[in-house]
């Protein structure tokens, strides 16, 4: 292999760069962004740097010296990937040719459709955050549609520069998807305490205002007023692209569980990725921060070894900081049919559960304490190994 | 210096935080060596005590950033700031810390005021 294009240049997409690099790899590596951005890092823009703790140049995901060369390609996107030419077209027209693929598109926020009110917002990039930061004065009534994990870091971040905050949610408690019912109820709490006026189970039907956004409609008739909207209903996503690729895209490029795609020398990993996962028996998204990171070197290393490397990668994880709490996850959630609170406890807002599927531990969850929380990510981490798995 | 434990008390492959102005980790690895380094990431806020402890390596719990805790050195990203290393010794079976006079190293962002105010000293 000579020649790797990366298509994708945030974190999926460096990880990658950096792993080809770290294993060996001296041929060319084309790193095609659709940002005009150098790689930065995206969960502060719901926490530090929305709060104005921490600047744009803190973001940057690149250390000073470090030189991978690179052959960036700032500020166009890939239109098509056609694996009989080993070609990735970009939108200027050009394309590039390599033996090897890494696809790392990321994914876009979901929206209400085609509004285009002025102060309605979602948060992906560092224009959206600017964009935000610039209408959470104090005072402002900021409605959330949406009580995922961005919803409510951005509701407490919020609350700290003195906004007035709505989270709407379809689901009867914020957080219920990721957390379950008994700790999503904990989480909802954390947000009633700081002043977010939560509503639950009930769908958004649309925006009110003409130029700029005045109220978000619900279904059951009632109008929420609002000065900025922010959506976070979750992400789509960026696989259009790859339709007439061959891949099975649709929902997310389908690899196995090392980031293979059908295709041979083609892997894909990050946001836009559906890796197959043997404990959930499942193919899913992982949308989360540490898998970009971690898996990167998974694809890599499928990528270089034309398949027959199988590295084992660790549990799902995040973390979300919310109310100068944090909370982490390691593991399937999913898969447990039993929690049990083991140090701690829910009534104190700190604590840590830990999930099962019968003896076996499967998930742990904790706000605050940190030091136990490592000690069973580990345990989660030591039990994948010696656990051999089906895979693709 | 300062006193932190009796060694009998930090069993090897954990950490222990001492908070001081700025918190310290002391490491007790897997091999028994003992080192100390501030214990916040410099990447973001984060305890690198409750970081992943790897032979002479840990990692922070958030960004996966690794230090070496002999030199402090960053061995991955996204930390580009070596973390403060302090001296570890031993004495009576007693954990000792001697802070180092460098500057702290802090996450981007966050101010750390520089008057240590260790909890406990050695009474010697």
């Amino acid at each position: 292999m000579k020649a790797v294009a990366v298509v994708g240049g945030s974190l999926a997409g460096l990880s990658a760069a950096r792993a080809l690099r770290n294993q060996g790899f001296d041929g060319r590596v084309s790193v095609i962004s659709q940002e005009v951005h150098r790689p930065y890092d995206r969960p502060p823009l719901s926490k530090s740097f929305l709060a104005g703790a921490a600047t744009e140049s803190e973001l940057a995901l690149e250390a000073e010296e470090e030189d991978l060369d690179l052959d960036w390609r700032f500020g166009r996107y890939a239109t098509a990937l056609s694996p009989s030419q080993r070609s990735v077209e970009l939108s200027d027209g050009t394309s590039v040719i390599s033996d090897g693929i890494v696809i790392a598109t990321g994914a876009r926020p979901r929206t209400l459709g085609a509004a285009s009110l002025q102060g309605v917002h979602v948060l992906r990039t560092l224009e959206d955050a600017l964009g935000l930061k610039r209408e959470l004065v104090p005072g402002t009534r900021l409605v959330m549609v949406g009580a995922g994990f961005i919803g409510a870091e951005v509701a407490s971040t919020a609350r700290g520069l003195g906004v007035e905050v709505t989270m709407i949610s379809a689901a009867a408690t914020p957080l219920i998807g990721p957390l379950g019912q008994q700790l999503g109820g904990i989480v909802s709490a954390l947000h009633a305490e700081h002043g977010v006026r939560l509503i639950g189970g009930v769908e958004v039907t649309g925006l009110a205002g003409s130029e700029r956004v005045t109220g978000v409609s619900l279904a059951d008739g009632r109008m929420i007023e609002a000065d900025v909207v922010l959506v976070a209903i979750g992400v789509r996503p960026n696989t259009e692209w790859l339709a007439t690729s061959g891949l099975d895209a649709a929902s997310g490029v389908l690899c196995n569980a090392y980031g293979a795609t059908e295709l041979p020398n083609v892997v894909a990993v990050g946001d836009c990725a559906s890796w197959y996962d043997p404990v959930l028996a499942e193919h899913h998204r992982l949308e989360h921060w540490t898998g970009a990171r971690e898996r990167a070197a998974i694809a890599v290393s499928s990528l270089l070894s034309g398949g027959s490397e199988k590295r084992m990668g660790r549990p799902p994880y995040f973390w979300s900081d919310q109310y100068g709490l944090r909370i982490q996850l390691a593991g399937h959630l999913r898969a447990a049919d039993s929690v049990v609170v083991e140090d701690g406890s829910a009534d104190d807002g700190e604590f840590l559960a830990v999930y099962r599927r019968g003896d076996q531990p499967v998930a742990v969850l904790a706000l605050g304490h940190g030091k136990s929380f490592m000690r069973w990510r580990r345990q989660l981490a030591s039990q994948a190994l010696s656990d051999p798995v089906s895979t693709l | 210096m300062m006193a932190v434990c009796p060694l009998v008390d930090l069993a090897r492959g954990e950490a222990r935080r001492l908070d001081v102005e700025p918190p310290i980790a002391v490491f007790h690895t897997e091999d028994g060596e003992l080192f100390a380094i501030d214990d916040t990431c410099t990447h973001q806020d984060a305890s690198l005590a409750d970081g992943w402890l790897e032979g002479c390596e840990v990692e922070c719990p958030l960004h996966a950033s690794k230090f070496d805790l002999r030199t402090g050195a960053v061995d991955a990203p996204p930390a580009k700031r070596p973390v403060r290393t302090h001296e570890v010794s031993v004495r009576d079976g007693v954990i000792f810390v001697g802070v180092s006079a460098d500057a702290p190293s802090a996450p981007a962002g966050v101010q750390v005021s520089t008057n240590a105010a260790p909890v406990s000293t050695d009474a010697t």
